[in-house]
């Protein structure tokens, strides 16, 4: 048995019991050496994931191939920020306590196990393992009603559609005899003879996962969570959980499923446009920003869809592209969010950020950056983002979708450059508090990436090319 | 390849950007550095881009200073720079107006004075880029980049419903481009290339290219602007600070003629011939109505402003009469109006500057008290009108000429325009210049600075040799219009023939 393929994911389980028993044991400070080893653990599973071997294990139940790394990688990457932000977060919260690292480390380690799943249980096991931690951290700051609220929304709601989800792989085991991804593959070829109940239980997978990626109509419970849970929360849940649940849509939808191609797409499709317009007009009437956040992020995921929607390497290579470029604006942004605090409070109404840049030249302009990335203007990375989802759309004959996709994202366009309108054109009202050196690197180092994506796409778009190019082996 | 001279004048702005960025001190060291850095970057793009025209050989057709790098190769996307002649006298354009901006807005522009003079950088980077780009991603990056600097000038340092204008300039030209995209991927995939040398000599089957034509004319119709898409442009126009109006004017309502000159009319030849009528259709409504519109307007930069749509839609009859002396005519109109209507901008951003308001009627006899500036507007508003000798006629006769030889009516249409120009602007020069001096504080207004006859002095020259000695530019597109034409009426003959063979 090939064990040492999962290594990155045992490794990092480990680390996370020993940082639990070093949690208990230890009264003082233990939050900060706990979050520092949690990014160290993600650091190693990073260099692990980097080396580690590629091939399946564990009678094919899992599997490491480029694809799994690429978003590993990413995950690592979009959890490892979020445990930044939360250091400066959750203390001025109140809510600073050892679990938050420990739930984050399991959830990534849920996800890492999601994206390398190559049987349906698999799947399964990884989404939970995800999702319970997911609902905790979600209901962290327990003392605030908010929170609790998110918190209860989030599980009966991702109960719900992980029974969805169960249910559709009963089906698609019922019907087929199988939960191996190679299998279902090798009986599915001729989608002639797919039964009824193969394609129903297709559904009901698909709309499992569409729930964990937030996409319209499975998305109600998004700006409620993301305006209920603390920031730190919201800014792990904007970034690392939809990059799994993107990933795991990927891997299903193309390798076991992939000749069925037909019978998802335009359901795909539908809900890839239902995403992005809701996602863009929903958001214009906010005031809250993370609220904003929430639609913003729902059209994301509509425009990634796309990609997928188009069924072919060129599409998945899009939506990793995508997903890369979203995790690292999503967490500058909120990293600037968390920066919102006035007198030790955090303030996330939109008007609050009046007159940012004459009180706060830096973050202003960071904001703008994301604000602009997020836009898809071009020279910032959201704009290959989109190029690059587009240009799969286009070349799949996907007319509508381009069409729908390019004319919401002016509408989306218009909440985003409001947002620098009250920064930039609003006089100014009070000045924010000092901002906590972790944040600023954060957004430095994101808005960086996002400005200067433009010189090197390269590096990326080829990685993602590859990583495209192993499900579809 | 030789020295990257292109990219050096277009990433130059660039360097002075973050020169301006790092500058410390208190508020009027940083306002007085800033200025200053701006204004010697710009003059150093501009010494080097008279080196490119210097260098620039007129007999040539094709692009000149090529440079190439490897960017995306795997999807055939280059980073291509290069000028023919068609664009070499933009680049210039933009140039030498972005020192010109600088040095207008040196004391009317009090407030962040280091963000203003980035922003300005910034601009000249993403124009100068766009008209140097050879590769339509990198084409379309320079394009929509453009956006943000404008966005910020109009919204920051803008007059009081600024902020109406900036959102709708914004979403304006974002909805157009955004088409263009679509069109960008499609031919991508079709032709495999993103250059746009190779493109303009692809062929792509007549149904595409209607498709084709309509997504550009989405974006470049709003940028020239063509009316009914012209709105957004009096309030981007009244409500920018003069600088920004300026650029505004002079250089980025090119980019949408630029645009169909550069890849509508050349790629798409014979979608260009099927929607000609409809575009004449649209330039003759732009020329008589916002004349029209014009001679009504109570607020100078707003006639100005409407003034231009007018001229805008002269250029757009010239680019599709599809013959050499109507494109001529089309380009020397889009040159001559960046430098004419870039100087009556700065005309009133002086009266402006003075007695903060832009309402005609506040205005009244100037003529005694500003000598100078009279003789100025004077000049300015000649040209405007198309008086011999200036710069405006050149390109309104060419144009005329070249409608004559596609339709009577549409040459008489057009050169319309020329008679209500004349209306719209003498009557405004009336209402300022001329008349009593009523009111007190025109009593005490002061002539025209050294400064400001520094900001004039160029286009005042540039003015009279456009109008004098036209060929010293036209020499540089003739090679580049005559093959062009050659290549379209080629371009039309094949698809002739073939649905001869068809049928």
């Amino acid at each position: 048995m090939n064990w040492t393929i999962a290594l990155p994911e045992i490794v990092l389980a480990v680390i996370g019991l020993a940082i639990l028993i070093f949690g208990v044991l230890r009264k003082q400070d233990a939050v900060l050496m706990c979050t520092m080893l949690t990014i160290g653990g993600f650091l190693i599973a990073f260099m692990l994931v980097l080396t580690g071997g590629k091939g399946s294990g564990f009678n094919g139940q899992f599997v490491a191939d480029s694809f799994s790394s690429f978003n590993k990688l990413l995950i690592l990457t979009g959890a490892s920020l979020a445990a930044i932000l939360s250091l400066d977060f959750n203390h001025k919260q109140g809510i600073e306590r050892f679990e938050y690292p420990v739930l984050m480390l399991f959830a990534t380690v849920g996800m890492m196990i999601m994206v390398s799943a190559s049987n349906l249980m698999t799947l399964y096991l990884g989404l939970e393992l995800q999702s319970l931690s997911l609902y905790v951290l979600a209901a962290f700051a327990r003392d605030d009603l908010r929170s609790s609220e998110a918190g209860l929304k989030y599980f009966v709601l991702g109960g719900l559609a992980s029974g969805l989800l169960l249910y559709g792989i009963s089906l698609v085991y019922g019907f087929s005899g199988t939960m191996d991804f190679a299998q279902l593959a090798k009986l599915l070829t001729n989608p002639e003879l797919a039964s009824p109940g193969v394609i129903v239980g297709v559904v009901f997978v698909l709309v499992g996962l569409a729930f964990k990626v937030s996409a319209v109509p499975f998305h109600m419970w998004t700006p409620d969570v993301y305006e209920g849970a603390p920031t730190s929360v919201t800014v792990f849940f904007a970034t690392a959980p939809k990059v799994a649940a993107m990933a795991l849509l990927l891997r299903v939808m193309s390798s076991p499923f992939g000749h069925l191609v037909a019978a998802w797409q335009s359901l795909i499709v539908i809900v890839s446009i239902a995403s992005m317009v809701l996602g863009a007009f929903a958001a214009i009437g906010q005031s809250n920003i993370k609220r904003l956040m929430a639609y913003s992020s729902i059209a994301n995921m509509g425009y990634a869809l796309a990609g997928l929607a188009v069924g072919t390497p060129d599409g998945v290579r899009g939506v990793l592209v995508y997903m890369t470029i979203y995790v690292f604006m999503t967490a500058g942004t909120f990293a600037c969010i968390i920066a919102m605090r006035r007198q030790g409070r955090a303030v996330e109404q939109i008007s609050d950020l009046a007159g940012l840049a004459t009180n706060d030249p830096m973050l202003a302009m960071l904001l703008a950056i994301f604000m602009f990335s997020m836009a898809g203007i071009p020279l910032m990375a959201g704009f290959f983002g989109k190029l690059y989802v587009f240009l799969a759309a286009v070349q799949g004959g996907l007319w509508t979708l381009a069409v729908v996709g390019v004319l919401s994202s002016v509408v989306g366009a218009f909440y985003y450059i409001r947002i620098i309108k009250v920064m930039y054109f609003d006089p100014p009202a009070g000045a924010f508090d000092r901002r906590a050196p972790s944040l600023s690197f954060v957004a430095m180092a994101t808005g960086l990436f996002t400005l200067l994506f433009f010189l090197f796409p390269s590096p990326v778009v080829d990685a993602a090319n590859v990583a495209a190019h192993a499900i579809f082996k | 390849m030789g020295f990257p001279l292109l990219s050096l004048i277009t990433w130059l702005p660039m360097v002075g950007v973050a020169v301006i960025l790092s500058i410390r001190g208190d508020e009027k060291t940083v306002a007085s550095n800033a200025r200053w850095t701006a204004l010697w970057t710009s003059l150093i793009v501009l010494v080097i881009s008279l080196v490119i025209w210097v260098k620039f050989d007129r007999s040539e057709a094709g692009f000149q200073f090529v440079e190439n790098v490897a960017w995306l190769p795997e999807y055939k996307v280059g980073y291509k720079m290069g000028i023919d002649g068609i664009s070499v006298l933009f680049v210039l354009l933009s140039t030498v107006l972005t020192p010109i901006c600088i040095l207008a807005s040196w004391e009317s522009i009090q407030t962040k004075v280091r963000e203003f003079m980035a922003a300005f950088l910034i601009l000249e980077t993403m124009m100068v880029g766009m008209f140097c780009a050879l590769d339509f991603v990198v084409f379309y990056m320079f394009f929509e980049a453009v956006l943000i600097p404008m966005y910020l000038i109009i919204g920051v340092w803008g007059g009081p419903r600024r902020v109406y204008a900036a959102v709708k300039f914004f979403l304006f030209t974002l909805t157009g481009s955004v088409l263009m995209l679509l069109a960008l991927l499609a031919m991508w995939l079709m032709a495999g290339t993103t250059d746009i040398p190779t493109l303009m000599h692809t062929h792509f089957p007549l149904g595409m290219q209607k498709w084709l034509f309509l997504a550009f004319f989405a974006s470049f119709a709003v940028k020239v602007p063509m009316w009914p898409v012209h709105t957004w442009l009096p309030d981007a126009h009244v409500e920018a600070p003069t600088a920004g109006s300026v650029i505004l004017a002079g250089v980025l309502l090119k980019m949408g003629a630029y645009g169909f000159i550069r890849f509508s009319i050349p790629m798409l030849p014979d979608a260009s011939a099927y929607f000609a009528p409809f575009i004449f259709t649209l330039s003759v409504v732009a020329v008589i109505y916002t004349s029209l519109v014009a001679l009504a307007q109570e607020d100078m930069k707003k006639l100005i402003a409407y003034s231009s749509v007018a001229h805008m839609g002269v250029v757009t009859i010239g680019l599709f009469t599809f013959n050499e002396q109507g494109i001529q005519g089309g380009l020397f109109m889009m040159l001559s109006h960046g430098v004419v209507s870039a100087a009556l901008f700065l005309i009133v951003g002086v009266v402006y500057d003075r007695i903060h308001s832009r309402e005609i009627a506040r205005y009244g006899g100037l003529a005694d008290r500003m000598p100078g500036y009279a003789f100025a507007f004077m000049l300015f508003a000649m040209a405007s009108v198309g008086l011999p000798g200036t710069a405006g006629f050149v390109g309104e006769f060419l144009v005329i000429l070249g409608a004559l030889q596609v339709n009577f009516w549409l040459a008489l249409l057009g050169g319309a325009g020329m008679i209500l120009g004349a209306a719209y602007t003498l009557y405004l020069y009336r209402r300022v210049i001329f008349g009593r001096l009523t009111r007190d504080d025109l009593r005490a207004i002061l002539d025209l600075s050294p400064r400001e006859w520094a900001v004039f002095a160029p286009l005042i020259v540039l003015t009279m040799w456009m109008g004098i000695y036209p060929s010293s530019f036209t020499g540089f597109w003739d090679a580049s219009v005559a093959a062009m034409v050659k290549q379209h009426t080629a371009a039309l003959l094949e698809t002739t023939k073939l649905a001869g063979v068809l049928h």
